[in-house]
């Protein structure tokens, strides 16, 4: 077990300032991707890591010379792509095999698509499946085939064309976690013998321990718009030991880079000014309220106070689904953060141990002066006669900060908030949002009136980077 | 591809030289091959103009042999509408400028009464093989090509848009051919999709056939041996026994028809199925089993092999199936004013011209006249949707919850809805004589002998499709009655009813070309309608007033797609789709 048993070599692709705006609808810029660079070289394996919405597939795909970025290059071998990159090979998250070829057929493919003759062909295909584990498998069909083996699958199809570099999407997060765990350690096993015929790997994921088992450089993202906000190298001796204090100690510091700047501007803006902060600068989590809920209950099993990593890991869940729920408590005052622990609040408290009804006034009372959002559509209908607006006031406001998607998602959240506390009502049909009648009192008694009509920001977006 | 990854020549050995099955199998395609080559003279018989036959023999031993006629028709406009359908797809899916207009033209081309344009088509045809039957065979082909293109092509389109975006990404990212893309993955994607709106397309399309074979334009009935031309020599005798004759055998044609092609192609195509989509059951064919089990598939294929591979060989100077990451958007921004305006100004030129030609000839005015006869038939279309959705929705209803109803009931509403109504017009005509109903209201009767039965074949597919925990909640929960209805069943096959609406609305149109104007015997019927003046018009060769009748047909029937249709279309997808 010697570390860095390959030392990097030269550069394969680099990507330099790379930038990907989207154009809304009404022709604004959306920023995806905010000038990243990074080099991937021969003999290592990197991970970009981040939250939904920081943009890791994007990068992906424009390593893949698969999408365009708006601005910079991505180069491969000094040559800036103009199509498909020649020099990769891709897994997918969901596999991607065609279901109407076999196994072998699958993985022959990319070969014909390079024209390899057909006796090479048959026979480096079948190289490729003995050393993924396959044999045996070569006539079957993928719809036969449990996930992991379709993975495999996936694998051998990557290998077979002996990629510079091998680019995985989420390769592991379809999986059920033994299979995942299983697969790993055997792409672990390849890679340190030297057997898997690829020069580099780039790992895109949202699992921290993953990141950190596998790769000798984590590059975190951090969220709207994607920017590069560390880089990390693990220098352990593979195969990692995730008991391992310094293991620990890794996991622990990207749970901190991820959750601190957050956490940072949530202080800043929530609890003190309510009034200052806005829909676009404090997007709301997407959380729901019985996942929010559930996680304080466990929090107060647990002593009011547990590490994030511990949390996530005795309740298998990936930072996917577990940061906008701490997000969400932070947000309302139900919980704190810092130094990757969460912390239950006199307000969590209370708001866990009150019966229903109760627990939906505290709730409502958060939410409405809290919640940028729901207190800008609860302003919003106050300030009308019939306590009614169209959904595409709001939506029109959200797409200057965000995508129609994201705009859409935000409402949505908003309107799951608006809802259980009994705030506002929402008729899908016509679209319209309506006043609930104890959201009137409440606005008035908890917050002094403040200006007519919701307040944004005409700006994009929430703030630049770290 | 299918042999390898074993031992062949094991595998041979292990085989037995000859079993029954090879010799059903090869024995059937012996008597196809020796039937098409029997048939190939006959297709390019002398043919003038002047002496040809207005009528066939109504002989029944020639049933047979006018049977394989309109078979091989059948078929011979299949081919040329896959091949159609696969370069429209495409060119649709992929060519950014080209999709702007292909698909609005499909739209239309959907909506067009085809029959409206024989007359057109029959002399085109006919001038372009001179002195041989063969462009009247052209006509009729062309005529059932235009049957069954339009709606595959709809289909092939939609999935090519709806692929999977990983398995595209996969696609680029290995760098495929355009020429392996195609093969490997557009066409396998697509299959589903294909078979079942090629066999859909198919059953519709025995109604052009009998139509398309007997025709008369420009004065003169121009007839091909065929089922079509037989049931019409029937008809024109008042025969009503023989026509009873070409009935069972059109009913021998269509069950055969799904039985020996139809239902194995389905249940072959099943292997094509992304298993996201998992079907609730498999569709069988003995028929596919009889071939799988047989090695002449694979002893056909294996000569093939080499052929696909110089194919794919030399497709490749095509380049991968890749677009460019970077276009200069200057070029682009260029390129696309310079395309709309040719096309802005070749759509003002072309419709200028047609103008100009009606109001030299019939004159503008005939436009009202047109919508005013128009209005009678959508008249018809509306009262035979209305009574037919009356009717055959609670019996759909009652079918499609019975499992073992629907089971039986199912194939046999398949066949009555391919079946060709217009051998059933002269019963239906032989009554309105004899009862002395007037065309004007018999007419609906007549669009509906077709329409009608996708609405129920659609209503019994969407009751089958409730899930059963569903039905069980609502019985427990003791919803019965106009509640049951309301609440429960309307909204479950709402979507089903609206794809069955919109078809049968479609289908009754066309009908009204042929259902206006019906002669049985020495009896004349005519109703007033749009059908009626088309149908007029084609038989005189009055080219002005039917470019009239067939564009305000295509308006009726866009305006009622765009208004009514589409938007019960878009409530059945976000509301009702369970």
């Amino acid at each position: 077990m010697t570390a860095g048993a390959r030392s990097p070599g030269p550069v394969i692709i680099e990507a330099e300032h790379v930038t990907k705006t989207f154009i809304t609808p009404d022709g604004q810029a959306l920023p995806v991707l905010d000038g990243i660079s990074f080099a991937l070289r021969e003999g290592e394996i990197v991970a970009l890591l981040g939250k939904s919405g920081a943009g890791k597939s994007t990068l992906l795909r424009c390593i893949a010379g698969l999408i365009a970025p708006s601005a910079g290059t991505v180069t491969y071998r000094d040559t800036p792509l103009t199509g498909a990159n020649p020099g990769v090979a891709m897994v997918f998250q969901s596999f991607a095999l065609l279901p109407w070829l076999t196994v072998q057929q699958n993985v022959e493919l990319s070969l014909q698509a390079r024209n390899v003759p057909e006796a090479e062909r048959r026979e480096r295909a079948l190289k490729a499946i003995d050393l993924i584990g396959l044999d045996g498998f070569e006539g079957a069909y993928p719809k036969e085939l449990s996930g992991g083996m379709r993975q495999r699958v996936g694998f051998a199809r990557g290998l077979v064309v002996e990629p510079d570099a091998l680019l995985m999407d989420e390769p592991f997060s379809a999986l059920d976690v033994l299979t995942a765990e299983n697969l790993r350690s055997e792409l672990v096993g390849l890679w340190e013998g030297h057997d898997a015929p690829v020069k580099s790997i780039l790992i895109v994921t949202h699992n921290i321990e993953e990141a950190v088992l596998l790769a000798d450089r984590v590059l975190v993202l951090s969220s709207n718009p994607g920017s590069l906000q560390a880089e990390l190298a693990v220098e352990l001796p593979r195969p990692r030991d995730r008991t391992d204090p310094a293991f620990e100690a890794l996991v622990d510091t990207v749970y901190g880079i991820l959750t601190g700047r957050e956490a940072a501007v949530q202080a800043a803006a929530a609890p003190t000014v309510p009034a200052l902060a806005t829909p676009g600068d404090l997007p709301l989590p997407e959380a729901s309220v019985g996942g929010l809920a559930g996680l304080l209950e466990i929090l107060l099993a647990r002593g009011g106070e547990d590490g994030l990593a511990e949390i996530a890991d005795d309740l298998n869940f990936e930072i996917d689904d577990l940061l906008p729920l701490v997000d969400a408590t932070v947000l309302l005052g139900l919980a704190t953060v810092a130094d990757a622990r969460i912390a239950i609040t006199e307000e969590g408290r209370e708001f866990t141990a009150a019966d229903i009804l109760t627990s939906k006034e505290h709730f409502a009372r958060l939410a409405a002066t809290r919640a940028p959002l729901v207190r800008a559509i609860v302003q919003g209908l106050v300030a009308t006669e019939d306590g009614t607006l169209r959904e595409g006031l709001f939506l029109d406001l959200l797409r200057r900060g965000f995508s129609a998607e994201q705009a859409r998602n935000q409402l949505e959240t908003a309107i799951g908030w608006g809802r259980y506390g009994e705030l506002f009502d929402y008729n899908r049909d016509d679209g319209r949002l309506l006043l609930e009648p104890g959201a009137r009192t409440l606005l008035q008694s908890s917050a002094e009136p403040s200006g007519s009509g919701p307040e944004f920001p005409g700006g994009s977006g929430s703030g630049g980077g770290c | 591809m299918a042999g390898e990854g074993g031992f062949p020549s094991r595998a041979v050995l292990r085989r037995p030289a000859l079993r029954w099955v090879d010799v059903l199998v090869a024995a059937a395609l012996l008597g196809l091959l020796y039937g098409l080559l029997r048939l190939a003279p006959a297709l390019n018989a002398p043919f003038l103009p002047d002496t040809a036959p207005s009528f066939v023999s109504t002989d029944p031993s020639n049933l047979p042999y006018y049977a394989v006629r309109s078979l091989t028709r059948m078929f011979a406009a299949l081919i040329p509408s896959v091949l159609f359908t696969f370069v429209y797809a495409i060119a649709a899916a992929r060519l950014r400028r080209a999709e702007k207009v292909l698909l609005p033209v499909l739209d239309i081309l959907q909506s067009v009464p085809v029959l409206g344009f024989l007359s057109v088509t029959v002399t085109a045809f006919i001038n372009l093989f001179p002195g041989s039957a063969l462009g009247l065979e052209c006509a009729s082909v062309f005529a059932i090509f235009t049957a069954m293109a339009w709606n595959m092509t709809f289909a092939f389109y939609y999935s090519l848009i709806s692929q999977p975006q990983e398995l595209d990404e996969a696609a680029r990212v290995m760098r495929l051919t355009k020429w392996q893309r195609f093969w490997r993955l557009d066409v396998p994607g697509g299959m589903i999709p294909l078979v079942w709106n090629g066999m859909m397309s198919f059953g519709g399309a025995w109604f052009f056939l009998a139509a398309s074979e007997s025709i008369s334009v420009l004065n003169r009935t121009y007839a091909l041996p065929g089922m079509g031309s037989y049931a019409a020599a029937a008809i024109a005798r008042g025969d009503l026994g023989k026509v009873g004759i070409a009935i069972g055998v059109m009913m021998v044609l269509v069950i055969g028809v799904n039985a020996l092609f139809w239902r194995p192609m389905v249940a072959w195509s099943e292997r094509f199925r992304v298993e996201e989509s998992e079907a609730a059951e498999h569709p069988r064919s003995v028929v596919l089993d009889t071939l799988r089990r047989s090695s002449v598939p694979e002893r056909l294929g294996r000569p093939l092999r080499p052929v696909g591979r110089a194919l794919d060989r030399w497709t490749r100077p095509f380049g991968p199936a890749e677009h460019p990451l970077f276009r200069p958007q200057k070029r682009e921004r260029t390129g696309d004013v310079f395309f709309a305006g040719a096309l802005a100004a070749l759509v003002i030129f072309g419709a200028w011209k047609a103008l100009a030609y009606v109001q030299d000839t019939a004159g503008l005015a005939e436009f009202g006249h047109a919508f005013a006869v128009g209005a009678a038939t959508f008249g018809r279309v509306v009262v035979l949707l209305v009574v037919a959705t009356l009717v055959w929705v609670p019996v759909g209803v009652w079918i499609g919850m019975n499992p073992r109803v629907s089971r039986f009931a199912q194939p046999v509403v398949q066949v009555l809805a391919s079946f060709p109504a217009n051998f059933l017009f002269p019963f239906a005509t032989a009554f309105f004589v004899l009862a002395g109903i007037p065309l004007n209201a018999g007419a609906i009767v007549l669009m509906a002998l077709g329409a009608q039965w996708y609405i129920l074949f659609n209503v019994i597919a969407g009751a089958s499709s409730i899930p059963s925990d569903l039905r069980e909640a609502m019985t427990l929960f003791r919803v019965g009655g106009r509640l049951r209805w309301r609440k429960f069943i309307l909204p479950a096959i709402f979507p089903y009813y609206v794809t069955g609406g919109i078809t049968a609305a479609g289908g009754a149109w066309n009908a009204s070309i042929v259902g206006e104007i019906v002669e049985y015997g020495h009896h004349h019927l005519t109703a007033t309608g749009l059908g009626a003046y088309i149908a007029q018009a084609t038989g005189t060769g009055d080219f002005p007033r039917i470019l009239i009748g067939v564009t305000v047909m295509s308006v009726y029937v866009v305006a009622a797609n765009r208004l009514l249709w589409r938007r019960l279309y878009r409530l059945a997808e976000t509301r009702y789709a369970l």
